[in-house]
């Protein structure tokens, strides 16, 4: 399905990261990959990239400083010429802005969280915006959690995912002319590293539990990682701006069979 | 392998591998508290320990780590010691 393509992935902490299985399907499915890691944990990305079915480089990136972006372009366009696709899985929110103190968070690090987790999207799809150029179109894929309605702890995250679903659009609507195309998975809760960081986090996986209509499975990110690497594929040619569902079907119901309803 | 041998090579990866202090590495010294290990930094002894031992350690085996001497003794009883 990915035959000769060529992908950058961000994102990688451990092999029970999204991003990782991402990259392992990927590499199933035919691509070749190169990998993005930030600051201290790029050690941990450096031992995950070992992992892989084929070890792949790892670059650093910090989404924030448009010298490591520079670098990177650098580094792929003189490696592969073009690229034919991106997985963007990069979130951070302070510890203030999640876990149930919505109205106490500070602007500062709302601030951070947009920044890091939003308006990251656009950083990464104008750095990269030369190289699909090269390969006559791109994908970008993003990693969401659907924030249509309001959940617990999630708080500021939250509406980072809610400003991310935007900027899709706006991506899909600014770059759709030179061939390249945006698109979100909104994924159901999956225990990774970067979910356990969330405090509360179980209640959500409780509620999937209960409610999707196909069963949800929090271990287990293939079905997620799948979807991505069909939105990066020639598979998804006319789809851009969507937000394609891998949640087991909770999104589409306001109560589960077992719920008594 | 021996527990010593274990026990030499685990203090060996934490100091080259994770940059721990060797002279704070003691059997009852607690990753978090005294060597000063946060959430990442136990993610990353994990993954070393499954790396280097070539075991398997799920996450709620994990949660049995707090010293050293506990991975110490995580480690024998995965390699059946």
């Amino acid at each position: 399905m990915l035959e000769g393509k060529r992908l950058l992935i961000t994102g990688i902490l451990t092999d029970g990261s999204i991003a990782w299985h991402t990259a392992r399907v990927a590499q199933e499915e035919g691509a070749e990959v190169v990998l993005t890691g930030f600051g201290r944990a790029i050690s941990l990305t450096k031992r995950s990239a070992k992992r892989l079915p084929t070890a792949a480089d790892v670059l650093e990136l910090d989404i924030n400083d448009p010298v490591h972006m520079d670098a990177l372009v650098q580094e792929l366009g003189s490696r592969w010429g073009g690229l034919d696709g991106a997985l963007h899985a990069i979130a951070f929110a302070p510890e203030d802005a999640l876990g149930g103190r919505f109205l106490e968070t500070p602007a500062e690090s709302a601030s951070i969280a947009f920044l890091t987790s939003a308006f990251s999207y656009k950083t990464l799809a104008v750095g990269l915006r030369p190289l699909f150029k090269e390969a006559g179109g791109g994908a970008l894929v993003g990693l969401d959690f659907d924030n249509s309605l309001a959940w617990p702890v999630y708080d500021w995250m939250g509406v980072s995912k809610s400003a991310l679903e935007s900027v899709n659009r706006y991506l899909a609507r600014y770059l759709g002319g030179e061939n390249i195309r945006s698109n979100l998975v909104a994924a159901g809760p999956l225990s990774t590293v970067a979910a356990k960081s969330i405090p509360g986090f179980e209640q959500l996986d409780g509620l999937w539990e209960i409610r999707a209509p196909l069963g949800w499975d929090s271990s287990n990110p293939e079905p997620v990682a799948k979807m991505a690497c069909v939105l990066l594929s020639d598979f998804a040619l006319s789809t851009s701006g969507e937000i394609v569902h891998v949640d087991g079907g909770f999104h589409a119901v306001a109560a589960g069979i077992t719920e008594g309803l | 392998m021996e527990r010593a041998e274990i026990e030499s090579k685990l203090k060996e990866l934490l100091v080259d591998e994770l940059g721990l202090d060797g002279d704070k590495i003691k059997s009852d010294a607690r990753f978090e508290e005294d060597l000063e290990v946060d959430s990442l930094g136990v993610v990353e002894l994990l993954m070393a320990l499954e790396d280097n031992f070539g075991v398997q350690i799920p996450d709620e085996e994990a949660e049995s780590i707090g010293t050293v001497g506990e991975a110490v003794d995580l480690v024998v009883a995965k390699l059946g010691g």
